[in-house]
């Protein structure tokens, strides 16, 4: 160990808690990142968890991890690899060796690394270090258990929920670190625990003590300095994508003046959006859990038929049970709102991974001639703003919107300037009675707007307006059941048409970067703040690239063949297997510059790896 | 377009008919079907219950029930197959003041759509669940359905099924059940008086409805419904009132042991004192289970009328009383407030 500590200046800088699920890791880095954003640092979490609850202690596979990244400025992802690693066992070593880089600090429990410890991660020797090869990182050891027992002796904690402060030592250590105030780690204690005064005062007392603990011993190899930065004036909060979700969808509900209604059924990663609106009575939200994933949609249709903000929220194989009725809610032509916080498949996959594989599902899932209308959010932020217009259009353009999250950006969390609602756009649903004004003999069920092609939406209970529909085929202007053919024909041409007119009501495709660039990153949903690193660092490196992210998928932005087909070079990078490629391709089908870039991992992307292969594309003749 | 601002069901000066509640949409049932019994019943019922047309939606699945929103001057939603009951759950939840009825079919909610059906019930959502019974697929034309009885033999059962059939009101009681009614569809009067009831009790009521397939299932439901048979073979329940039954009204039904049993009165010395009275509101269902399973292949009529009526909280009102709650400990605030107020907060000056 080294004996002159350095304290070092930087931009940014990864840290990964980690040890058993039961460690309380997940909490210990949710903290740190909060703690570094109220400090004023730009944050980017990702928590990557086993779907096992409480897997055998010890064990591989029990292996529970909180990356976080943290940085003056700029911070776009987690981050590929740990400038510090919390080890609170060996499992937790062995999973992690390969995040760790030349020179990273690993602080691990020597108390935890004793030959049993070793033997349950399956170690061979003695050395854990020397065994994975690890040369390379700076060991710091320190026996956290028995120092956190000291810590809380004659506490009024029972010794099991001694040995669970475990994580409040490590944390005190790694705010030691980072210079980290603690007064702010104190009052988020003091929240988080507001109901147990005598867990605050232990995990405190535990907390402070590792920071002292750190601080009197000099402990480390590399102190590290990340100064805050200058953000843009207001009031912050930091959120994880499946709570700005949640809130996008009361925010649109308040702008439109309607009752918010969630059908919905447990699914990770996906059951904090339903957790949270359960939440928000406050608001007079109505979250359904119902019997399973059908009735989650079914209800809200339901709903949705009864003058509602209707959405419902689920993950992949979710999406699938609820195909059948999507379909029904394009027939009949409803506002629905369709989370699908996208996880690894095929069937029940990877759950707790991330993964953009649902797309194909989004857009084509369904039987018949269905189309609806496909958007996916960027970042844990972006899905507040990406609901808020799902909600908008499901509304405005009484048809289905299905939002793609993942469980990336639904888990991972970043600072957020609260929003003021009165910079976001009026939500004016078609409501029948608004155009008919109660002259109910000129109205027709399936009449509709000549500009949108919408229809007017009687919702049950609106005097005069009774009405039928259903999933069978209706006549275009009277909703009678109808067979005839071209009516049919008509019916599926209008549905379409309808869909591709929303074009019109969202931005153009915007572009950054180079502007003599020629090649040009494409990518969707979740993956934004990867790529956009990825194409900041080429074009820092003096390659002519440029970038754009797309939130609309169906129907596209309007300018969207326009600029595809400017660039010599269009690179598509997903985590499927080239399904927005091949959608881009089959709408345009004399494009012929469309590359791919593709890793199906459960994984995030690496920004390394994603610079070095575009430049490998770019290189090629 | 808050739903809570709807008012509704207070007495109009107007007087409802039952062709109010016709839609101008023709009635396209095989003729002889047992729908139109059924259909008249209902627009009946909703005349004698007078509420305004635009305060009842009509939800269905599919199958040959379920076209009967179609038929209907009011709200109408003729969904998927087996999944009315939730989207009945939704539109109630979403406006309490709706008057939400269910058409549905032996298929489309003791197969297809079970789970909904049983989880309703056990919410106890104020919807009225039509549940048309023909032991037959008929829409598909004449597969066997989950009520149809062992060794039946249909299209696709050629040699019989070998499989028991599920009793309805055994299903609704095991998802406890706070309703349960039982009607022939010839039995307009009767049939229209149940409606009612099932209208009136606040809560999940089921309406089993024994219905003739006339195509497919022709005459499955005669030893009840036939006019030579039925008074023998049936006993209408009332509540507060002796259960008795038979063309000449002198048999009764009487506790013996665990079980039910049909007596002759004034003979083995049974009298009129030892016949059940109804108590359709007991808590306990025990009784009304027993009531219910009652079969002609056991001696005993079957059990026709308002089985059960028990008062439980419903789950729309339940719900609304949860936000009412919350709101009053908290103070109303915009979205934007709501966010300032919450933890985590800091400020960028």
């Amino acid at each position: 160990m080294p004996t002159n500590p350095v304290v070092t200046d930087i931009k940014q800088v990864t840290i990964r808690f980690s040890g058993d699920s039961g460690d309380g890791m997940q909490l210990s880095g949710t903290l740190f990142s909060t703690l570094s954003a109220i400090f004023g640092n730009e944050i980017a979490t990702f928590p990557d968890f086993p779907a096992e609850i409480r897997a055998p202690q010890g064990s591989l596979h029990g292996v529970s991890g909180f990356q976080v990244r943290i940085g003056a400025k700029d911070v776009y992802n987690s981050g590929d690899k740990t400038d510090v690693l919390v080890a609170m066992n060996p499992a937790a070593l062995k999973v992690n060796a390969q995040f760790l880089k030349k020179g990273s600090v690993v602080l691990f429990d020597s108390d935890s690394f004793q030959k049993k410890d070793l033997e349950k991660a399956l170690f061979q020797t003695p050395d854990p270090f020397a065994e994975l090869n690890l040369d390379y990182v700076q060991p710091i050891g320190v026996n956290i258990t028995t120092l956190t027992k000291a810590s809380l002796e004659g506490s009024e904690l029972e010794n099991k929920a001694i040995l669970r402060s475990k994580n409040m030592f490590a944390l005190g250590i790694v705010c030691r670190l980072f210079s980290r105030p603690l007064e702010i780690a104190d009052k988020l204690l003091e929240q988080k625990f507001s109901k147990k005064p005598v867990l605050v005062k232990a995990n405190i007392k535990a907390l402070t003590d590792g920071y002292n603990y750190g601080d009197n011993t000099e402990l480390s190899a590399s102190t590290y300095r990340i100064e805050p930065i200058e953000s843009s004036k207001g009031f912050y909060t930091d959120v994880n994508g499946n709570t700005a979700t949640a809130y996008g969808l009361i925010a649109a509900a308040e702008k439109a003046g309607v009752q918010l209604f969630l059908g919905s059924y447990p699914i990770t990663p996906a059951t904090d959006v339903l957790q949270e609106l359960s939440k928000r009575k406050d608001f007079g939200v109505k979250a359904l859990q119902m019997e399973d994933e059908i009735a989650g949609i079914t209800s809200s249709i339901g709903a949705s038929f009864a003058g509602c903000l209707a959405a419902t929220s689920t993950s992949g194989p979710g999406l699938s049970l609820k195909s059948e009725a999507l379909g029904l809610a394009v027939m009949t032509e409803l506002p629905l709102v369709v989370i699908d916080v996208q996880r690894s498949g095929p069937s029940t996959g990877m759950p707790t991974k991330s993964e953009q594989s649902d797309l194909n599902q989004a857009l084509y899932g369904r039987n018949g001639e269905s189309p609806l209308v496909v958007m996916a959010a960027a970042s844990p932020t972006d899905c507040f703003e990406s609901a808020f217009e799902a909600s908008k259009i499901a509304l405005e353009h009484m048809t289905p919107v299905v939002l793609l999250t993942d469980g990336y950006i639904a888990n991972g969390s970043s600072a957020w300037k609260i929003p003021d609602m009165n910079d976001y756009p009026n939500i004016i649903p078609p409501y029948v009675q608004d155009k008919y004004n109660g002259n109910t003999d000129e109205w027709k069920p399936y009449f509709r707007d000549e500009e949108t092609l919408v229809r007017y939406w009687s919702a049950a209970g609106t005097p005069g307006y009774m009405h039928r529909i259903g999933g069978l085929e209706k006549d275009r202007l009277t909703g009678v059941i109808s067979s005839n053919p071209d009516n049919h024909q008509m019916m599926v041409d209008i549905r379409k048409a309808k869909i591709e007119k929303i074009a019109g009501y969202i931005p153009e495709q915007e572009v950054t970067g180079d502007k003599n660039a020629d090649t040009l990153i494409v990518g969707w949903g979740g993956t934004y703040g990867h790529l956009l690193e990825a194409s900041l660092r080429l074009s820092a490196s003096e390659k002519k690239v440029a970038y754009t992210h797309f939130r609309h998928i169906s129907p596209l932005p309007r300018n969207t063949y326009d600029l595809l087909k400017k660039y010599k070079k269009v690179i598509v990078a997903e985590q499927n297997d080239g399904q927005f490629a091949a959608y881009l391709g089959g709408k345009f089908q004399d494009l012929d510059n469309i590359h791919k870039y593709n890793r199906v991992e459960g994984q995030p992307f690496k920004v390394s790896a994603l610079i070095e292969e575009f430049t490998k594309i770019m290189e090629e003749k | 377009m808050e739903a809570t601002e709807i008012k509704t069901t207070e007495i109009k000066d107007q007087k409802y008919q039952p062709k109010d509640y016709k839609s101008e949409n023709a009635v396209r049932w095989c003729p002889g079907c047992g729908d139109y019994a059924i259909l008249n019943s209902l627009h009946k019922a909703m005349a004698e219950l007078n509420i305004e047309p635009h305060m009842i939606a009509v939800v269905s699945g599919i199958g040959c029930s379920s076209r009967l929103p179609y038929y209907m001057n009011t709200y109408g939603f003729h969904s998927i197959h087996g999944r009315a009951a939730a989207i009945a759950t939704g539109v109630k939840v979403a406006n309490p003041e709706l008057s939400v009825w269910v058409a549905t079919g032996d298929g489309d909610s003791l197969a297809i759509g079970g789970n909904h059906f049983i989880h309703a019930i056990r919410r106890n959502v104020d919807i009225n669940v039509l549940l048309f019974n023909n032991k037959i697929y008929g829409l598909t034309k004449g597969q066997y359905s989950p009520t149809s009885d062992r060794g039946f033999v249909s299209k696709s059962s050629p040699y019989g099924t070998v499989e028991d059939p599920f009793r309805p009101a055994e299903l609704a009681f095991g998802a406890r059940a706070t309703f349960f009614a039982r009607t022939i569809d010839v039995d307009i009067k009767r049939q229209s008086d149940v409606m009612v009831e099932a209208a009136r009790h606040q809560g999940t009521s089921v309406v089993e409805v024994l219905q003739n397939c006339v195509i497919f299932n022709d005459g499955i439901h005669d030893r009840i419904s036939d006019r030579n048979w039925k008074e023998d073979n049936t006993v209408i329940l009332s509540h507060g009132e002796k259960m008795i039954f038979g063309k000449e009204e002198n048999k009764g039904i009487v506790l013996d042991g665990w079980n039910l049993k049909a007596v002759t009165i004034g003979e083995d010395g049974y009298t009129l004192d030892n016949v059940l009275v109804h108590d359709a509101t007991a808590k306990d269902n025990t009784l009304h289970m027993k009531l219910a399973l009652m079969d002609i292949a056991d001696g005993l009529p079957v059990a026709l009328g308002v089985i059960r009526n028990v008062n439980e909280p419903t789950y729309e009102r339940e719900y609304e009383k949860q936000i009412e709650e919350v709101q009053k400990k908290t103070q109303k605030k915009s979205f934007t407030e709501f966010l300032l107020n919450s933890s985590n907060i800091w400020e960028v000056k």
